[in-house]
């Protein structure tokens, strides 16, 4: 598979998520600047975590005004899969390419800490390799990942299976306390109708090797490459 | 031309910023009913500027915030 990772100004996991797919998947992969207007050639577009554009309006609202950014839906539209992590799902819900939004966390405060998620759906290219009800564990860091849809559109999404990952404890019980920032429903990734668009606030590509500790983030970049 | 953008979140919506404002006021000995924090952006355009489309467009995201142009 081809891949290409979008770069905007003050993405800051980009080389993390480069280094994934190149050294542990061995997928060809290419940088896509901001200013990107067309995708071709490319089975999969990785819009990675940071700051694009600092954040400034909303976050992720600069960069989903950018020509890479459009590029990104006309991509998505011809169906080749794209995958937002953190401010990338940020990114995504401004572009309408899934939706809801992403506000500030309920408590405030900044969050930097390992999660448990539950695996509600894996019918989806992102998820197949995964379990359905399969307890992982992720990191997250971030401080604007309270997930926000209106309830009817929650009830369609969730008729759909749109509902991917949701926040939970160790045992796979989806419990307030487990909720890191006040999501709706625990909400911690969603899809789009199609399934090729996948926004969540974890990132996989943090959770990749042994040495780090973790390795349940490999398993959602193999989904990807097993398609 | 100038104008002025109020951005709020919207009605109903938890606005923790306004809350922890809202704390700390109420901390301070006021006694705060509600606070709502949001954002002005000041532009100067051109005349006949489509500034709803403007502001409904790229501004602000529709489904979280609301707006008063002055």
């Amino acid at each position: 598979m081809k891949f290409g990772v979008c770069v905007f100004p003050g993405s800051n996991c980009d080389y993390d998520t480069y280094y994934v797919i190149r050294d542990l998947l061995n997928q060809e992969v290419v940088f896509l600047d901001h200013e990107t207007r067309r995708i071709d050639g490319l089975d999969c577009v990785v819009l990675p975590g940071g700051f694009s554009f600092g954040d400034y309006l909303r976050a992720g609202a600069l960069a989903s005004r950018t020509p890479l950014a459009h590029a990104v839906v006309d991509f998505a539209h011809r169906g080749g899969l794209v995958l937002g992590i953190c401010n990338g799902f940020q990114i995504l819900t401004e572009l309408h390419l899934l939706p809801g939004a992403l506000l500030k966390n309920a408590h405030l405060r900044f969050v930097c800490k390992d999660v448990y998620l539950r695996v509600e759906n894996n019918s989806i290219p992102f998820t197949r390799s995964y379990e359905k009800g399969e307890v992982i564990r992720l990191p997250i860091a971030h401080g604007e990942g309270r997930y926000y849809v209106p309830e009817d559109e929650l009830r369609r999404m969730e008729e759909n299976g749109q509902i991917i990952l949701r926040y939970c404890d160790a045992d796979g019980n989806v419990t307030e306390e487990a909720n890191p920032n006040g999501s709706v429903g625990n909400i911690a990734g969603v899809c789009n109708r199609e399934g090729n668009v996948f926004g969540l606030m974890p990132h996989p590509e943090r959770a990749c090797e042994d040495l780090l500790g973790y390795h349940d983030g490999i398993i959602l970049w193999h989904s990807i490459v097993n398609v | 031309m100038k104008v002025r953008v109020l951005i709020m979140p919207k009605r109903g919506l938890l606005d923790p910023e306004g809350r922890a404002v809202k704390e700390m006021l109420t901390d301070n000995g006021f006694t705060v009913k509600d606070v709502k924090v949001g954002k002005v952006v000041e532009l100067e355009v051109e005349e006949g500027t489509d500034i709803k489309k403007l502001v409904e467009g790229f501004l602000i995201n529709p489904l979280v915030e609301e707006y008063i142009i002055e």
